[in-house]
């Protein structure tokens, strides 16, 4: 006789490890089923090269909600966030544009360029902040229905109106503007100086197959300003040990609840049972049954490929296919034998610890997803690059350094087809000539580059079209709409079946979010004492 | 472009002075610049203010320079209180707000010269200057940097800066300005302060800055002269009452959260609104204030018993927090512990009862008191000698 769980979860990332943390925590019997023969999903730290650790896929923290990290006892678990500080864009004539954190440093370099831009950096932090308290009030909550009538969607409703109400007259307004605006228009309300904006812009492109002057990229700027490490609202750190420790100090305290992680356990098949998700089915044969089944998969791939197209639906099939999840970036992984030496920068800047761009047009940014649309990467792409190994110790040698780079733009398939290993490859050497064009010992420190193309990152993570978010974050996307109305209270079409990922509310970027919000969601419905923490209030 | 800076702290044009003086290392930020929270004493320091004169490096200061033919209208139109009543050669204090009527910040309007300005402020505006000069005719542009200044304040600081050289500088209204010829160049002096005693600023180009420091304490040593830090600057101003933003209340345009904001009648600045010159930013919101009221109410208060009452709450006789002090300080020469209060209205009214809830340590012992305050209805240290002309001897 099979075991017969309280819950199953398919897919050992963040957030199913978060969920099923808190399945666990409040007594559930929960395994946890993993593809890869490594937990983690695109929050994972790896060997490739011996004795570098990469951050293959994601890898800076600040949207991982602090009162999920505390109240799983991550850091006893092993996570350690330190935040780093600081950015810089590089500039065609040899200049730069710095972003230093110190306040009064960061004006004066802005002055450097535009006085005026300086003092409107004021106005464009508070008018960002103001939309970040906002929205951070909503991150540990379930997206009310506004179709329900329900007393706790009217409850959801009142304290959404009541948030906006909050904002005063103009607030409402203004966050209609800010939720459907370009990051470009945005921006071009504020600042005057080319680089200042191609430096600001960057958080309203990345993960978003979206350009500068796309309709909705101001939102995804504020859904990288809506973190914070340790209070300080928008800071980013690095996880040490790279991003897998969030992963792994997740799976350490949900094991320390009595859980169950079962690696290289590649589901195929939910098995629905009159009308019921009951178990898993795996691609060996096995099967294992549960009473409620989460996917921690994105909605696509959980309504597409886990179903028999008899047990769902026609609408959520057709919802599901319609979901908008194209890929959008890529990500160069690079051990390198020494720090590479920027001439543009004075010697032992701080903005060596930053990071770095080489985008300094609104301009050169907008053709580089002009490539994207065309069905190529990006001839002049995109780079968000950090070298992690100058705050932690422990990602390469000492003396030698980890370089991580996300790319964009990057696309799912070309229009030549499907990625090649050549293509990969000439990918790959793209981005490392347009960073030597900046740093020229830099080709010559590098010992072993890991190139990954959208491709990679759906083939090895399972993540669709190898979109980093599991879905863009745009406002049709969003709230009471993520993933698609109807499953936006992480209830799946059928009784017994939630949704975990990121593909719901709130969203990606390593929040856990998600897994906590899906739990709580759970545990109502199977009447079990709420273990899931609310939300610290704004102050 | 320009060439890159990486310090982290400026240093003012009278460094090397500054400097040499600053025997405590006792350093704080202005603005970006390096600043002597004290040099060597700060009860010293304070009492040459009162007593001498002290000389405060206020170079860090926010200042803009606004010329051209539609300068005045732009300032009018920026400005709450008729900037047509400041001719050349003087200088007003002043305040300006969004268009909800919330101060942004307070400052002194320096009238160079027939159509030429000099706007000097705590906070950074330049943005806001240039969306309010949209359609005039106007020329602004940041001379932080461009200009050196010190504070001379105190009973002698006429004295020393006449054997400075500086002859006729008795003759200087409060509020006026003159300009005198030093080191081969300009020194602008006006009699105006941050103290509320007599007291003059100084202002030229960097390049005769260091002249400047060590000629002033050569010529005023007999006059008892020194240099003062921050700390005994903020102790001086909060005697004579005066509010700064940041302190005392949010500039709009930093205000995160709803309600935060003030307007000038909830900082006791109604006196600078003036309805009656025409349109200017604010003015709509402001007419509705003074119709409904207002929300709050700014108070000095003298505080029962000698414990400075910094950061507390305000409570009424049934105990309701009513308000909270924004700046408070056992006051030297007025011998009166002073609070500055924002308080909700209508408190602060002359007979309300009102307490500062205090809490203090002595030896890690901690003791709360609610000490009684009383409204104070003008200011609290205004020694004639501060607008008289002229200036007479200490």
């Amino acid at each position: 006789m099979m075991k017969q769980y309280d819950a199953i979860v398919i897919g050992a990332g963040h957030n199913g490890l978060c969920n099923a943390a808190y399945l666990a925590k409040a007594g559930l019997d929960v395994l946890v089923l993993e593809r890869n023969p490594h937990i983690g999903g695109a929050s994972v730290s790896r060997e490739l090269y011996p004795g570098w650790t990469y951050s293959n896929c994601s890898y800076v923290c600040s949207l991982l909600r602090p009162e999920i990290s505390r109240d799983l006892e991550l850091p006893k678990h092993g996570l350690q966030v330190v935040p780093y500080h600081g950015g810089v864009t590089f500039t065609q004539d040899g200049d730069y544009f710095g972003n230093y954190p110190d306040e009064e440093r960061q004006l004066r370099e802005m002055a450097r360029h535009s006085p005026r831009d300086a003092s409107a950096h004021q106005r464009f932090e508070v008018d960002v902040m103001k939309q970040t308290r906002l929205i951070r009030q909503f991150l540990l909550k379930t997206p009310p229905d506004p179709t329900s009538f329900k007393p706790k969607d009217l409850k959801g409703l009142l304290e959404l109106a009541a948030a906006f109400t909050e904002l005063g007259e103009e607030g409402l307004l203004d966050t209609l503007r800010f939720w459907t605006l370009s990051i470009g228009d945005f921006l071009d309300e504020y600042f005057e100086t080319d680089v200042i904006k191609a430096h600001m812009s960057g958080s309203g492109i990345i993960g978003t197959a979206l350009g500068v002057y796309s309709p909705g990229t101001a939102y995804v700027l504020l859904h990288h300003y809506m973190g914070e490490v340790d209070g300080s609202v928008g800071a980013w750190g690095f996880a040490r040990g790279g991003m897998g420790a969030v992963a792994n100090a997740l799976a350490s305290s949900f094991l320390a609840h009595g859980g169950e992680i079962l690696c290289a356990a590649d589901v195929r098949r939910i098995i629905v049972e009159k009308g019921r998700a009951v178990g898993v089915a795996l691609a060996n044969g096995d099967e294992h049954r549960a009473g409620i089944v989460v996917s921690n998969l994105d909605p696509k791939r959980t309504f597409l490929q886990c179903f028999d197209a008899g047990d769902l639906p026609a609408e959520v099939r057709t919802r599901a296919k319609n979901f908008k999840i194209r890929g959008s970036s890529g990500k160069l992984n690079i051990a390198l034998d020494g720090l590479p030496t920027f001439p543009a920068l004075p010697k032992h800047s701080p903005l060596m610890l930053a990071d770095m761009h080489f985008s300094d047009s609104l301009e050169r940014l907008e053709r580089a997803y002009d490539d994207w649309k065309a069905g190529t990467w990006s001839q002049d792409p995109y780079l968000d690059m950090l070298i992690p190994s100058t705050v932690d110790p422990t990602m390469a040698p000492p003396g030698k350094h980890m370089m991580t780079v996300f790319v964009q733009y990057c696309p799912p398939t070309l229009a030549s087809g499907p990625w090649t290993p050549e293509a990969r490859d000439a990918f790959g050497q793209t981005v490392i000539d347009q960073i030597a064009q900046y740093s020229p010992d830099f080709k010559s420190l590098i010992l072993d580059c890991e190139v990954r193309t959208p491709r990679e990152l759906e083939d090895e993570v399972g993540l669709t079209e190898g979109n980093i978010f599991q879905g863009e974050l745009t406002f049709d996307q969003l709230l009471f709409n993520r993933p698609f109305p109807g499953c936006a209270q992480y209830r799946g079409p059928l009784p017994g079946l939630y949704l975990c990922g990121s593909g719901t509310h709130p969203g990606g970027g390593v929040m856990a979010a998600p897994g906590a919000n899906a739990a709580r969601e759970i545990l109502r419905d199977l009447r079990r004492p709420n273990t899931v923490p609310p939300g610290y209030p704004n102050d | 472009m320009k060439p890159h800076d990486e310090t982290l702290l400026l240093d003012t044009p009278f460094a090397a002075g500054v400097r040499r003086a600053c025997q405590l290392q006792d350093w704080g930020h202005w603005k970006g610049y390096a600043t002597p929270n004290a040099y060597e004493d700060v009860e010293q320091e304070y009492f040459a203010l009162r007593n001498a004169a002290g000389v405060f490096d206020l170079s860090p200061m926010t200042k803009y320079r606004i010329s051209g033919p539609d300068a005045g209208a732009f300032l009018n139109r920026l400005l709450t209180r008729d900037v047509g009543k400041i001719g050349p050669g003087r200088v007003g204090y002043c305040v300006w707000c969004d268009d909800a009527g919330m101060v942004l910040d307070d400052g002194t309007l320096f009238h160079l010269s027939e159509g030429d300005y000099r706007l000097c402020a705590q906070e950074r505006c330049l943005d806001w200057l240039h969306w309010s000069a949209l359609g005039f005719d106007v020329y602004i542009q940041d001379e932080t940097a461009a200009v050196a200044a010190l504070a001379v304040q105190g009973p002698t600081s006429c004295a020393a800066l006449q054997a400075l050289g500086l002859d006729g500088l008795q003759d200087l209204k409060p509020f006026a300005l003159r300009s005198f010829a030093f080191d081969g160049g300009e020194l602008l002096v006006s009699r105006t302060g941050f103290t509320g005693d007599l007291g003059y600023e100084l202002w030229t180009a960097p390049n005769h800055a260091q002249t400047l420091w060590d000629a002033l304490f050569k010529a005023g040593r007999d006059y008892l002269i020194r240099p003062i830090g921050m700390a005994a600057l903020d102790l001086a101003r909060i005697e004579a009452g005066f509010i700064q933003a940041g302190e005392d209340f949010v500039p709009a345009d930093q205000v995160l959260r709803p309600g935060r904001g003030r307007s000038p009648f909830e900082l006791g600045l109604g006196w600078l609104v003036d309805f009656g010159k025409g349109p200017f930013t604010g003015r709509s919101a402001l007419l509705r204030e003074r119709q409904r009221g207002s929300r709050f109410r700014f108070v000095k208060l003298d505080v029962q018993g000698d414990k400075p009452a910094a950061d507390s709450f305000i409570l009424n006789k049934s105990g309701k927090v009513v308000g909270h002090v924004t700046s408070a300080a056992w006051c030297p020469s007025a011998k009166r512990n002073l609070a500055l209060a924002s308080l909700q209205m209508p408190w602060g009214r002359p007979d309300d009862a009102l307490y500062a809830e205090i809490y203090y340590s002595r030896e890690l012992h901690w003791t709360r008191l609610e000490a009684r305050c009383k409204v104070i209805e003008g200011p609290l240290w205004d020694p004639p000698r501060r607008r008289q002309t002229p200036a007479p001897d200490f």
